[in-house]
């Protein structure tokens, strides 16, 4: 689903400040995997995402995503394969935008923006739906701007919106950060529900140790720009969180 | 009377400029200042092409591609050779002013015996009823369109990307692109109000451009301000509003005038009103203990 061949990311490059992001990296995802992601602060995580969101390209290497070479299509080409959800609730949605056109916009990531408005009654009625499944009672609020809402409303909805079109490539970028523990749980139940319910292929960085052993069917442990540890499936079910928690001590 | 019906007459020109602003300063978040040599663009190139009896649906095409182009080219400036806004619009103002005389030709057009989208259509014989009544329709179909526009799933992804730009790209939209529309849409608009301009004082002039942005400004926030007391959230009401700015702005300068201030302190007249405007949410007469 997923190719990273040989990629390199430096920034700065030849500069006094110049930095090794990505190091002679290759990983092959495949479909449906839901790769977990850990590592230090500067370990490559979140370059390691933006290249293949392609909100950053790589020096070098090549990169794949469903058989189709993108290594130097830009992030807004990339959103046909790809949605994301960032760690900053205020990324993932546009705050002065009601929750309704912020839906509008979900539902049309693979599609062009047209001179026509689409946010029909039908379509009111479809969002209404799916935002109903959360419980959080914002069905009703649906002309509120998304600013009013609180990060873990957001967060949750930013995983609801990735759904409304076509979507094969999930990448949530540290999405419980920013959360308090209750809405931290709610945010990852929902991805994991939404994972499942449409077969995603998903990446989730993620510094929550807990979280990276109940969730994802592979480990990947970075330092340095590259991986250090690579744990699939029947070897990630046998570490223990105190094995986790011995890599960072 | 007619004093302040010709400062609601030019208010309704302004409206362009209004929008205009509207749109790259409160949709996009860029502040741009091409606007004044824009609006003169529209101007001289109204005067040039009625001078030269284009006829009036012609020379009105030619004045909005002429100001989108040079809405575009500050766009282009802005995103593909990332330079600060202010200072694209500053660079595409001071090149059109050079543009613009050469167009011209010399520094003032008069327009005399040429046709006029005022006399185009006659509802009464009062000269400025019917030029009223004219410039209401145009305002009217002109917030009509961009209210419809904004209202679109396009319209939508435009108000995204001035609100939130990391977003807006995971979402499919090409920023760059959407930005240099957005600025040839507002300097379109700003170029039409040249048009309206021209058309009702009888002339164009190479500096009748100058300071004009602030009249955008000035206007834009009143109609915020309006918009903020009356928690108004639709955006035909938006509009409405900023263009009832743009004619609150005229009528006290008009008010200004008529209580015997000297005219060659407009400018820093309107200047200083621009101030106030700004200024009041955050004048506070109470003392902080």
């Amino acid at each position: 689903m997923i190719k990273l061949d040989d990629v390199n990311k430096t920034f700065n490059r030849g500069k006094a400040n110049e930095v090794i992001a990505i190091k002679d990296l290759s990983l092959t995802i495949s479909a449906q995997d839901y790769v977990v992601i850990v590592g230090a602060n500067g370990s490559g995580k979140s370059t390691l995402l933006n290249l293949i969101a392609g909100s950053a390209l790589p020096s070098n290497g090549t990169i794949e995503i469903d058989s189709h070479p993108v290594t130097s299509l830009h992030d807004y080409q990339r959103s046909r394969w790809i949605a994301r959800v960032f760690q900053n609730p205020l990324s993932g949605t546009a705050p002065d935008l009601s929750i309704i056109d912020n839906f509008r916009l979900a539902a049309l990531r693979t599609q062009s923006k047209g001179l026509k408005i689409g946010t029909s009654n039908t379509f009111k009625q479809q969002v209404q739906e799916k935002i109903a499944l959360l419980s959080m009672g914002l069905e009703n609020k649906l002309i509120q701007p998304m600013g009013t809402l609180s990060g873990g409303q957001r967060q949750a909805l930013t995983l609801l919106m990735s759904v409304m079109d076509e979507c094969k490539i999930l990448l949530l970028d540290e999405p419980t950060a920013a959360l308090d523990p209750r809405s931290a749980r709610l945010v990852m139940e929902t991805a994991d529900k939404l994972i499942t319910d449409f077969k995603l292929t998903a990446i989730l960085i993620t510094h929550n140790l807990k979280d990276a052993h109940t969730h994802g069917n592979r480990l990947i442990n970075m330092a340095e720009g590259q991986v250090i540890q690579d744990y699939p499936s029947e070897k990630k079910l046998n570490l223990t969180q105190n094995d986790l928690f011995e890599w960072f001590s | 009377m007619d004093f302040y019906l010709t400062a609601l007459l030019q208010g309704l020109c302004f409206s362009g400029i209004a929008l205009g602003i509207y749109i790259s300063m409160k949709i996009f978040n860029i502040p741009d200042i091409t606007t004044d040599g824009s609006y003169a663009l529209g101007g001289i190139v109204t005067g040039v092409m009625l001078t030269h009896q284009y006829p009036l649906y012609i020379s009105l095409v030619v004045v909005i591609l002429a100001g989108g182009l040079a809405g575009a080219i500050t766009g282009l400036i802005h995103t593909k050779l990332k330079i600060n806004a202010l200072l694209a619009g500053i660079l595409v103002m001071t090149a059109l002013y050079s543009i613009n005389l050469s167009i011209a030709g010399r520094s003032n057009l008069p327009l005399i015996g040429t046709a006029s989208i005022f006399n185009a259509l006659n509802f009464t014989a009062y000269v400025n009823v019917n030029t009223f009544i004219i410039l209401l329709l145009i305002v009217v179909i002109l917030a009509g369109t961009i209210g419809y526009l904004l209202k679109t799933d396009f319209g939508i992804a435009m108000r995204a990307t001035g609100n939130s730009e990391t977003m807006i790209r995971a979402l499919g939209v090409n920023t760059d692109r959407m930005k240099i529309t957005g600025l040839a849409l507002a300097n379109a608009l700003t170029a039409l109000s040249g048009f309206l301009i021209t058309q009702l004082q009888g002339f164009a002039d190479i500096s009748m451009g100058v300071g004009v942005v602030i009249i955008g400004l000035g206007s834009v926030i009143i109609g915020e301000t309006l918009i903020g007391w009356l928690r108004i959230t639709s955006v035909w009401s938006s509009l409405l509003l900023v263009i009832a700015g743009t004619i609150v702005f005229q009528l006290v300068l008009a008010i200004t005038l008529a209580i015997g201030v000297n005219p060659n302190l407009l400018k820093m007249v309107t200047a200083v009103l621009v101030l106030l405007i700004v200024s009041l949410p955050r004048l506070s007469f109470k003392s902080h203990d």
